[in-house]
């Protein structure tokens, strides 16, 4: 049922059926690993996802958001996980969660799509790129593991390249369709008021998932449908799928808790579909940029820099850890004294992950990944 | 000039799919003031205040009687299994008076055939606007529309603005049921006999009235006239609906959920409000305030410059804004007299700049102009119009929606109103030549982009969703 629905959307040389292509002479031997990354479209606030209780400059900063952590788990001496994050917590307990702090991509603007656009690329400019890292991942496994899926309705650059990807979109969502849209965009395109408008609606829809409605209940979902794709012996390996929502200029309080259930449901989920190929599964949960250090007035907080990418799994390298080499969030320790300043590549972050996964040379790893951000 | 287009959207709910065409759209427009009927059989049909006011009850009494039950641990696991249960029932008892009227004023506004006079009826609404926020209020906002504004929008602005402030969802909704004239016989006898400060003096009403209804923010009035306003208010309440002193107090023949006034409950003594004093006369002292806040000339600037921007554009013209007030003020607020200055003035004819229709105006137009059924048999009105981003009745705020385009263009609500068009398309699209339609609905405001747009659609259900997407439906 799964694969009679998929539709395989070829781009550039995967025009090629994958097949026909020749293993690639350093790709690892064949394994039963699964990859899955979430994207957090919208600039997810890490400060708030992993929070550093232990900052002396922690609580002043973010005032009115600083208590949220108080009934979170612990995680080491600075860091404490936000309390919607039970499952992690108890994964984190059991070594199956990681978190990386205080990291960013070579991106160092705050435009959302630009910075998903470096996210998902790899590259070091925005629209550097028109194939992304999660393609370039796939032509070092061999053939049998490179059945690429994303729950979206088309590829999203990440796993856009030279490998043939399919997609999958749910069809129970009442969206309008492609078409209409893009006849209404022309019907649209001298009127003042409609045509900024409906550009913007459009772009919005592209950041799909609302992970956080119903409770936490669509992020199950969501991750449901995912380990269904990827659990089959046949079904995707490698897999993606989008969140939005991160988005939280105002009212962060609520609307982030709504966020991190849908999200801890979603890899709870995904956990229990894939039973005992969770042993061999790893998932990627990264976020474009992060968010200011200080609240603003509307109980939110604005684009930033540096934020937080969690990684969960049964064969973590670092399972129940905290990685950063923390900044601190003293005035003086800011980046444009405002965001959390980076201080670890998130590129590097994702490359090491995936050749712990997969056993693969971590050199050789950043250097297909990210040919000019890691080279 | 688009006078057709204009007639039936700018002034109507866009034209019905079986309307004739508008021959004379002033005269067509005028003929509405006379044949307005108040009370069609949708809303003739729904239960009263005392039905409604019984639902509030029966909830309030089940939800102290579980309060009861939870402080006795006695009671077997069977009961306590019940209370959520009849909680729930009582709830929806509330919200089926609200889900009744919310399909009987769509059930109204869809079938009229004096469309200019619902638009009106909304337009009044949302300016003494209540909001189902407050669960006493829930159950009365459709009565309130249905037997305080939509009787009275062919009156006077006085008469009008007195069934409003008098109606029990509007003494709820802005908490006048429970305010208390500090030295009434009631708050006296407290104060001696408990030593304690009695129940004291509620000032919303009083300054929404002031600010909202009538004068206008920022035109003059003080504090010291809020407060002896609401001094001058105190009184009035409603029947079986408040707590405390008040409720034993209420006459015998005193149904719940009437309005009454309680003279041990009503501040003693002269006020002065706005330099003039108002002897007190019981009831009839806050009727003669509201009699002389109603013809002032501040309240006069004030309606018309809301009743401009309705139905021309964000800035209304100022030329038109003075006439409307000028003829309000010789007529002392007779709103018959003003509609009519307003449909022969010029300035709402131009084309530009258009009002968008709020999501309300959209759907109705929309449905209006399908001959099949839009919606589905079951398909819960409420939840319709929360989704679009205008829950019926429930405006947040005394002040009602605001009335601007960018209260409703934004991106989000566009495309929720294109996938509702689709979706509509979906079901109905293949029986519904767009075509055909498009030439009716958009009458001398079709332009060939949208018609061709029409005409090229890949299928008869993209065309009719293309319809409803275009530009000059969404506007009018």
């Amino acid at each position: 049922m799964i694969l009679t629905r998929r539709t395989a959307l070829a781009a550039g040389l995967g025009t090629l059926a994958a097949g026909a292509l020749p293993h690639l002479a350093y790709a690892a031997a064949p394994t039963n690993r699964r990859l899955l990354f979430v994207i957090q479209r919208g600039a997810a606030d890490g400060l708030a996802i992993a929070v550093p209780i232990g900052d002396p400059a922690f609580a002043a900063a973010r005032r009115a958001l600083a208590d949220e952590a108080a009934t979170g788990a612990k995680l080491d001496a600075m860091f404490t996980l936000h309390p919607a994050l039970e499952g992690a917590a108890g994964l984190f307990a059991a070594r199956e969660a990681h978190v990386a702090h205080a990291v960013a991509t070579a991106y160092r603007d705050r435009s959302h799509f630009d910075g998903q656009n470096m996210l998902e690329g790899g590259g070091t400019r925005p629209y550097g790129r028109d194939d992304g890292w999660l393609n370039r991942l796939l032509t070092l496994l061999p053939a049998s593991e490179r059945d690429a899926l994303a729950i979206a309705p088309a590829v999203p650059l990440a796993l856009r390249g030279t490998l043939p990807v399919g997609t999958y979109a749910p069809s129970r969502l009442p969206q309008a369709d492609a078409d209409l849209i893009a006849r209404l965009s022309s019907l649209y395109a001298k009127d003042e008021l409609l045509h900024p408008l409906w550009d913007s609606a459009i772009k919005t829809q592209e950041l799909a998932g609302d992970i956080g409605g119903n409770n936490g209940r669509n992020g199950a979902e969501l991750g449901a449908l995912a380990a269904s794709l990827m659990a089959p012996a046949d079904g995707a390996r490698v897999m993606m799928v989008e969140t939005g929502g991160w988005d939280t200029h105002s009212g962060q309080r609520g609307r982030l808790a709504a966020q991190l259930r849908g999200l801890d449901q979603l890899v709870g989920a995904v956990k229990a579909g894939l039973g005992a190929e969770w042993a061999s599964t790893l998932v990627i949960v990264a976020t474009e940029f992060g968010r200011t250090v200080a609240v603003n007035g509307t109980g939110g907080t604005d684009h930033g820099t540096g934020s937080a990418a969690l990684l969960f799994g049964g064969a973590l390298a670092a399972g129940g850890t905290v990685s950063a080499d923390w900044p601190g969030l003293g005035s003086g320790a800011l980046l444009d004294g405002r965001d959390l300043k980076p201080t670890r590549s998130l590129e590097a972050v994702i490359a090491d992950a995936v050749a712990h996964h997969y056993g693969l040379d971590p050199a050789r790893a950043k250097k297909a990944l990210y040919p000019e951000v890691l080279a | 000039m688009a006078i057709q287009y204009l007639a039936a959207n700018r002034f109507g709910l866009g034209r019905r799919w079986d309307d004739p065409a508008i021959d004379d759209p002033k005269a067509w427009l005028m003929r509405q003031l006379a044949e307005f009927d108040p009370a069609p059989a949708a809303i003739a049909a729904l239960e009263g205040r005392a039905a409604i006011a019984g639902a509030y009850i029966d909830y309030r009494e089940d939800r102290q009687a579980m309060r009861r039950e939870a402080a006795e641990p006695a009671m077997s696991e069977e009961e306590k299994g019940m209370d959520p249960e009849l909680r729930r029932l009582s709830r929806s008892a509330i919200r089926r008076h609200y889900v009744d009227g919310a399909a009987a004023r769509l059930t109204t506004a869809v079938a009229s055939p004096t469309p200019f006079a619902e638009r009106l009826t909304h337009f009044w609404a949302n300016h003494f606007a209540v909001s189902a926020d407050k669960l006493p209020v829930i159950g009365f906002t459709g009565n309130y529309e249905f037997e305080a504004i939509r009787p009275n929008i062919m009156g006077t602005f006085a008469d009008l603005l007195i069934a409003a402030v008098r109606h029990p969802a509007m003494l709820l909704y802005l908490d006048q049921a429970q305010s208390f004239g500090p030295d009434s016989p009631v708050a006296a006898r407290v104060r001696r006999r408990q030593n304690r400060p009695g129940p004291g003096l509620n000032e919303n009403l009083a300054r929404e009235i002031l600010e909202l209804h009538t004068l206008g923010v920022r035109t003059g009035y003080t504090q010291a006239d809020v407060t002896a306003f609401a001094k001058a208010l105190t009184g009035l309440t409603v029947a079986g609906l408040g707590r405390g002193a008040g409720q034993r107090l209420m006459p015998a023949g005193a149904a719940p959920g009437e309005t009454v006034f309680i003279a041990q409950l009503h501040q003693p003594g002269e006020q002065v409000i706005l330099g003039k004093r108002y002897a007190d006369t019981g009831a009839k002292q806050s009727e003669a305030v509201l009699r002389d806040l109603a013809v002032h000339p501040a309240t006069a600037k004030h309606v018309a410059t809301k009743l401009a921007r309705h139905f021309t554009a964000d800035d209304p013209p100022p030329a038109l804004v003075e006439r409307l007030s000028a003829d309000f003020l010789k007529t002392g607020g007779d709103l018959p007299s003003l509609y009519r200055t307003l449909v022969a003035s010029t300035e709402p004819w131009q084309a530009g700049p258009a009002m968008f229709k709020s999501p309300w105006d959209w759907t109705v137009s929309l449905m209006r102009g399908l001959r099949l059924p839009a919606l589905g048999e079951r398909q819960n009105i409420p939840a319709l119009f929360t989704q679009l981003g205008q829950p019926v009745w429930r405006p947040g705020s005394p002040a009602g929606y605001d009335d601007k385009v960018a209260t409703w263009a934004g991106s989000a609500a566009l495309m929720q109103r294109v996938e509702l068009a689709s979706r509509i398309a979906g079901r109905i699209g293949d029986r519904t030549d767009a075509r055909r339609l498009a030439p009716l609905l958009l009458a001398d405001a079709l332009d060939p982009g949208t018609s061709e747009a029409i005409a090229r659609a890949d299928s008869p259900g993209q065309g009719l969703a293309m319809l409803f997407a275009s530009p000059a439906f969404l506007r009018r």
